[in-house]
């Protein structure tokens, strides 16, 4: 080691600095590979990440049947201005980000207005995005059985204020659904008529669907060999 | 009053001017109809399994009776949880199949079908997906709706009281298992269809099974509605029972046929169609009953549609591949039956172990990496056996699910248990139950 070294925290202690070429700093390894070190060409796949918390809006027009339904959810009087939030039309499904409050109204709207006539809530289901500030997200999809359309409401909540207004005075099939959400990923669900577990038993503790609740698994001898539980298997980021 | 030598027991007798007179006891009602009846007061509360052979499975329902009526019925689930939405999110794209298969084990091909269809969505490629893939995955979703309403009309005309319909429903299912395993090498839980295409080409010998079970099953079809539709016993079990209209199928969320029973001619093959159900001729079934004789009969009607769509899938058949062309998604495999059981064919290992190291590589990673599916989420729904399955799938760009979630047409329907079973005998309770068809592997995931 020669002795021009300055410290440098962001460097581990014993490696050389004049090693590093600031050109490829944010290089490692002993063939300087950038990204994943792919080289059987699966690399060229572009690969698109959602940026964390961010909620930009597809502009407009939005095409198909997306734009109406944007316009006569915000033109009813029952939803206030900043109900919706966002909507991100993807892959020919449009997904309408609703604020948690608001939730139940704008459902009550997209069942009951003649334009738009949701008469089915097909699914609720909850998602987990540990990255993102609101990282509890409930997703609703309902179906229009007169209009044959569906649509996509989106309700994102902190691990800290997870309350979201229950749908099932609207739609009571949401339910079960709500209460298998709240059992998986622990979102409180304001006026569920009785929110209980339903899939694991009623004293468990934590909620299994979250990111950091771990799988679990033992590891399983085959032919001399351990095998590590899947959630501790090498994995490709 | 005086006992004689031949007292009976049951019947006191004394004698009088007239000559002996019995008083007969043990019928004597009154004494207990004045009494306030104890059971008009007191909550019956029955608990009906999870281990029961009349609920499919391990449902567990809590009925409260006020004899034989019952007044409020509760149901329970979460027996057979099994984590199958979880363990998704560690294994890559092309191994979900293998999990997702397990869900509604009657129905494996469906939840296949359902998931790779959420993932070509994802990836993109739902328009490469060759037309011989696309033909042999509705044969096999027809072929599987029969088997799934034959284990219906096995287990509920078993649960009715028409043992011989279990056994001739078992039997029939079991030619279709076959037909499975000649196509993927197992009867059931196949992983058979994958994303991009399916695991491998159905044979010569899987199509000689089709179509000799297409030539069978009419005669069959007859046999059932023989034993079970003019019988009076089966017509009281199942007529004017476990009533539910559109209204409240379509606020329980309730879909399949069950809908259908109730008048509504929503089949998302007809109204949402994928994989190309909209080039087949068939006609959707429904009835006006909204019990579950309607449900009996849609699902007959069911099956004779489907033996339709199969024969026409049959004509149509192409010679083709069944896995889209693009490398960096299709499986690099062609299987063969080996010595040593079903794997990659011999030519396939020559091939990557000694001629060509960028096959080898390629192989290598897409089998233990598998490939990347861009960002965002999609929601793909089939018209399942039992309803609407539909799967979100979220991806974050990696290699294996962020989240796939199946909403699953058992578990949405079992919410109408209550609805159909309050008011009604407690024997109604097994009729309806077993009308909605639940299954609770696809249930509780």
């Amino acid at each position: 080691m020669s002795e021009n070294i300055q410290p440098n925290e962001s460097r581990p202690p014993g490696e050389p600095a004049e090693l590093r070429d600031p050109q490829v700093a944010d290089q490692r390894g002993l063939f300087g590979v950038a990204g994943t070190g792919d080289t059987s060409g699966f690399g060229g796949l572009v690969r698109h990440t959602t940026a964390a918390s961010a909620l930009v809006s597809t502009p407009r027009p939005y095409g198909e049947y997306f734009d109406e339904v944007v316009d006569v959810l915000t033109e009813n009087d029952a939803i206030a201005e900043e109900a919706v939030k966002a909507v991100v039309i993807d892959r020919g499904e449009m997904t309408i980000h609703v604020a948690p409050d608001a939730i139940r109204e704008v459902c009550r709207v997209m069942r009951d207005d003649e334009s738009l006539r949701f008469e089915l809530c097909n699914s609720v289901s909850g998602v987990d995005y540990p990255d993102r500030a609101t990282r509890l997200h409930v997703v609703y999809h309902l179906t229009s059985m007169t209009y044959r359309r569906r649509v996509r409401l989106e309700v994102a909540v902190t691990v800290e204020d997870p309350h979201v207004d229950s749908v099932t005075s609207v739609y009571p099939t949401a339910d079960w659904q709500e209460r298998e959400t709240y059992d998986m990923f622990g979102v409180v669900f304001d006026g569920h008529p009785n929110l209980t577990r339903i899939l694991m038993p009623d004293d468990w503790s934590g909620h299994p669907q979250r990111k950091d609740y771990p799988l679990g698994g033992i590891p399983v001898e085959y032919k001399g060999a351990e095998i590590p539980p899947p959630n501790e298997r090498r994995a490709y980021k | 009053m005086s006992r004689t030598e031949t007292s009976d027991q049951y019947a006191d007798s004394r004698d009088t001017t007239e000559g002996r007179v019995f008083t007969v006891t043990g019928g004597d009602w009154e004494s207990i109809t004045q009494a306030v009846d104890p059971l008009s007061q007191e909550r019956l509360v029955v608990n009906m399994g999870p281990q029961h052979p009349s609920t499919h499975g391990v449902l567990r329902l809590v009925l409260e009776l006020e004899g034989e009526t019952v007044t409020e019925a509760r149901v329970v689930v979460g027996y057979l949880h099994t984590g199958i939405e979880k363990n998704l999110e560690y294994r890559n794209w092309t191994q979900g199949t293998t999990f997702v298969t397990r869900a509604d084990y009657l129905a494996p091909i469906f939840n296949e079908t359902g998931y790779c269809l959420a993932v070509e969505k994802l990836l993109g490629i739902e328009e490469q997906i060759p037309a011989r893939a696309n033909t042999i995955r509705v044969m096999m979703m027809e072929l599987n709706r029969i088997s799934s309403h034959l284990i219906w009309l096995a287990t509920t005309g078993m649960e009715l009281g028409a043992l011989t319909m279990m056994i001739f429903g078992f039997r029939e299912r079991e030619k279709i298992l076959d037909i499975f395993e000649s196509a993927s090498g197992l009867r059931m839980n196949m992983a058979y269809v994958r994303p991009g295409g399916l695991a491998q080409d159905l044979p010569e010998e899987g199509l000689v099974k089709i179509k000799q079970f297409l030539k069978d099953m009419p005669g069959h079809l007859r046999e059932y509605e023989d034993l079970l539709s003019g019988s009076p016993i089966w017509q009281e079990r199942t007529q004017g029972v476990a009533y539910l209209d559109v209204s409240g199928c379509l606020a329980l969320g309730v879909t399949g046929p069950v809908l259908r029973s109730a008048g509504l001619a929503w089949d998302l093959r007809k109204t949402m169609p994928y994989c190309g159900y909209e080039t087949y001729d068939f006609d959707v079934a429904t009835h006006n009953g909204a019990d579950v004789w309607g449900r009996y009969m849609v699902r007959l009607e069911e099956i004779r549609q489907s033996l339709r769509i199969v024969e026409q899938c049959v004509e149509r058949l192409e010679p083709g591949p069944v896995m889209v062309a693009d490398k960096k998604i299709a499986w690099p495999a062609q299987l063969a039956l080996g010595a040593d059981g079903l794997g990659n064919s011999l030519n396939h290992v020559k091939h990557i172990m000694g001629q060509s190291m960028e096959s080898l590589i390629h192989h290598f990673k897409l089998v233990t990496e598998g490939f990347r599916v861009p960002a965002g989420q999609v929601y793909t729904a089939i018209e399942a056996a039992r309803g609407e399955l539909g799967v979100h799938a979220v991806s974050e760009g990696g290699t294996r699910p962020h989240r796939v979630h199946l909403r699953e047409p058992s578990f949405i329907n079992l919410q109408a248990i209550p609805a159909m079973a309050e008011g009604a005998l407690i024997a109604d309770v097994i009729a309806g139950g077993a009308s909605l068809d639940p299954v609770m592997g696809g249930c509780d995931r």
